[in-house]
């Protein structure tokens, strides 16, 4: 059975050429990047030519880069890093889990958090985060692109809300990364978070971008690595690969490789709603990342649909998976207002570079055909077309 | 059995549902191991005198985590489908309010009516099973002469679940298998075993899957805590059978039929609970012999093995789990109605239990009783 895996909000294929670079770093260049001696020269030269490439994709300098275990971790360290109890903290409510249950956690170590909602397209007002501003807010976090979406905020307004208003700003770009081209100083961001593997990099591997001058405490204590701001050996195969999947992604933008993503990503959303009734993007209109589509099937439960997809061989997402791998309605589209029997039939199709339009059209010939038979199955639907 | 069905097994992550899907793996069909998440376990962890630490237990990340082990040690597709808002709509609250009436009611019937086949059943066919297996000890039977699928007791009486199965549907009955219906629990150790599953040797559940450590009182207290409901103030009167108030009591939710422990009072003579009276909060007591009764009626019937009760018949009559079935007459009140006249009188008939009837093996269907 062909497989065809369109879920690459989740993770990402490490590409050929990352693979390639990396795998040195695993056995012949093994040294501690902190150790004086020549293996230790050679590991730390292939870091800071890493970070040179991450700094050069998000448009900072070299020393403004730490490397980080993932998007995750670099969330929690931006938020965490910068507040201290008693400050509080503007976040939305479409922010990744990362975000949300560490700014959840620090409203019990003593900060306060306001989440601000999202409009029907999943765009946050960014008049709602300046009349949110209070006297004690430190710091604004607010993603970059939404991982379930692709819905991209209007961070660089808010970056100059937060600028007139000195208080930090953080943005998730986990999802960004790799999929648009990000410029720091544009956004006006102090911290920008990214991760290894949704851009073709191995998992276990992320960086934090942090402006020259903002006061970051650490999370862990330990060596002196990354300026003292992440304790720890270096990851030197995941760094290496990620500064190559950077500099892949920069020559992907200078080819229009993006564009050509989103022609697929049409070519799958358009042939979808084409062939399915009822069936529509959720975030219609709104910008988006050139690799996600989000579609609700009216009538579905998204669970059986991806479980029957994934049997036939295509992989798509819905909603969040708990920590049994059972699926929860997606927090996002609840609060862009969707209803919960909506929400749950609501698919995510996330598209990576190795994606072909052979397989967007075999995806094309599954999707209605599943939906069909879901529907005929769907005691709700046959209600429905029987009362109408 | 034909060959190479596509068939969805029910996966706990116990010992009986594992070995189901590995016998079936080695007869060659195609399976899909699902399992069901029907509560969330960390809800009321540490919630008002609940366990902070819940495992082994139904749903617990554990289980899962062993029926993923054996999906993969079999080379099955296996996946977690979440049912806890519809468990919660259809098994819990019923199972608060029941006991805030003064009934005494039995969650696992509603989740094998409700969730395990049903919504799992509709989750089976959806994703191109044709049926679905589960490790219950029972038996399912098509009959010719009836043009009737029969549910009958297991080989291992000692595990018998028919009990819990009355509510099922024809429908749902010509889309069930249940392999471990000939065996004995023994055997299913031993097949597991030579299946080279781990966890052969996994003691059996037996509690409330939802209620860790057993104590229903305290769950009930916990879910409206965190529900924001007040417990509703059941509080009431001991009185005797002949109508005497001995004593107060604080909520009929702490009682069940029979029970003697708790009462909160003192007699020469053990007392014991008769009745509950869920209208004006009384909880009746009274001595030993109080508690036998010759009839019960139940209303909510679900017929198996005939279509409907034109003439009275003749059946054996269980009333909770744990109960030997007793001769009895069973007759047809309304169609939603009978009532069961046993030869001898049975002790502590609860309402809120189930009355199922049997003819021999075979059940014949059953009712709540009221």
């Amino acid at each position: 059975m062909p497989r065809i895996y369109l879920d690459n909000n989740a993770s990402t294929p490490v590409l050929p050429e990352v693979l390639d670079t990396m795998r040195p770093y695993f056995g012949e260049h093994f040294g501690n990047a902190s150790s004086i001696h020549h293996h230790g020269q050679e590991t730390r030269a292939a870091v800071e030519r890493a970070r040179d490439s991450v700094a050069l994709l998000l448009g900072c300098r070299a020393s403004e880069i730490v490397f980080t275990s993932g998007g995750t971790e670099g969330d929690n360290l931006a938020i965490a890093g910068l507040t201290s109890p008693g400050d509080h903290i503007l976040a939305s409510r479409i922010e990744h889990h990362a975000v949300l249950y560490a700014c959840k956690h620090l409203e019990e170590t003593g900060c306060e958090v306001t989440y601000l909602p999202v409009d029907g397209r999943g765009l946050v007002d960014p008049d709602d985060v300046r009349l949110a501003l209070r006297p004690n807010t430190k710091l604004i976090s607010i993603m970059m692109a939404n991982n379930e979406t692709g819905v991209l905020q209007p961070v660089e307004e808010i970056g100059k809300i937060a600028a007139e208003a000195d208080v930090y700003f953080h943005t998730d770009a986990v999802q960004a990364a790799g999929k648009i081209p990000i410029d720091v100083k544009r956004i006006g961001c102090d911290a920008l978070s990214i991760s290894g593997h949704k851009m073709h990099a191995p998992q276990g591997v992320g960086a934090l971008y942090v402006r020259k001058g903002a006061r970051l405490q650490p999370l862990f204590y330990g060596g002196r690595h990354e300026r003292s701001r992440r304790a720890g050996t270096e990851n030197v195969p995941g760094i290496v690969a990620l500064g190559k999947a950077a500099e892949l992604a920069i020559q992907g933008f200078d080819r229009d490789e993006d564009k050509k993503m989103s022609g697929l990503r049409d070519r799958l959303e358009h042939g979808i709603l084409a062939q399915v009734e009822d069936a529509g993007v959720n975030s219609d209109g709104a910008p988006r990342v050139p690799n996600t589509t989000n579609i609700y099937f009216d009538h579905i439960e998204g669970e059986s649909m991806v479980i029957s997809l994934d049997l036939k061989g295509l992989a798509v997402s819905t909603g969040a998976a708990c920590s049994s791998g059972a699926i929860e309605p997606s927090h996002v589209l609840i609060a862009m207002g969707l209803r919960t029997d909506r929400a749950r039939a609501s698919i995510r199709f996330s598209l990576g570079k190795q994606n072909t339009e052979e397989e967007i059209d075999l995806a094309l010939a599954l999707v209605p055909e599943t939906v069909a038979r879901l529907r005929e199955l769907s005691p709700a639907y046959r209600k429905q077309t029987v009362s109408s | 059995m034909q060959n190479s069905r596509t068939i969805a097994v029910a996966m706990s992550g116990g010992v009986d549902s594992s070995t189901v899907a590995a016998m079936l793996r080695a007869e060659g069909h195609n399976l899909i191991g699902l399992t069901m998440q029907l509560w969330n376990q960390r809800r009321l962890a540490g919630h008002e005198g609940m366990p902070e630490q819940v495992t082994g237990r139904c749903c617990s990340i554990d289980d899962v985590y062993d029926a993923r082990r054996v999906a993969e040690h079999l080379g099955i597709p296996y996946y977690v489908v979440n049912h806890e808002e519809r468990f919660e709509r259809d098994v819990v609250r019923p199972f608060v309010a029941e006991y805030l009436s003064g009934r005494t009611p039995i969650p696992c019937s509603l989740c094998n009516n409700h969730l395990k086949f049903d919504q799992l059943l509709v989750v089976a066919q959806q994703i191109g099973a044709d049926c679905v297996a589960t490790g219950h000890y029972a038996r399912v039977e098509y009959d010719d002469a009836r043009g009737r699928w029969l549910l009958k007791r297991p080989a291992d009486r000692s595990k018998d679940q028919t009990y819990f199965l009355f509510g099922l549907t024809q429908e749902q009955l010509s889309r069930t298998l249940f392999p471990l219906g000939g065996m004995t629990k023994p055997e299913v150790r031993e097949l597991a075993r030579k299946q080279g599953l781990a966890l052969a040797e996994k003691p059996d559940s037996q509690e409330i899957c939802f209620v860790p450590g057993g104590d229903y009182k305290r769950f009930i207290d916990a879910y409206l805590a965190e529900s924001g409901d007040a417990l509703p103030d059941t509080a009431g009167e001991l009185v005797t059978t002949s109508g005497e108030v001995i004593g107060e009591h604080r909520g009929i939710h702490n009682f069940t039929v029979g029970q003697r422990k708790g009462l909160g009072v003192a007699t020469g003579s053990p007392l014991y609970v008769i009745q509950i009276s869920g209208a004006d909060k009384q909880v009746v007591v009274g001595s030993d012999e109080h508690l036998y009764s010759r009839a019960l009626h139940a209303r909510r019937v679900n017929l198996i093995a005939v279509e409907n009760l034109r003439e009275p018949m003749r059946v054996s009559v269980k009333i909770r789990h744990r109960h030997e079935p007793a001769p009895a007459l069973l007759e047809k009140v309304s169609d939603d109605e009978v009532i069961v006249t046993f030869d001898q009188p049975q002790r502590a008939i609860t309402p809120g239990q189930a009355a199922v009837f049997y003819d021999g093996d075979i059940v014949v269907g059953g009712a709540w009783i009221t």
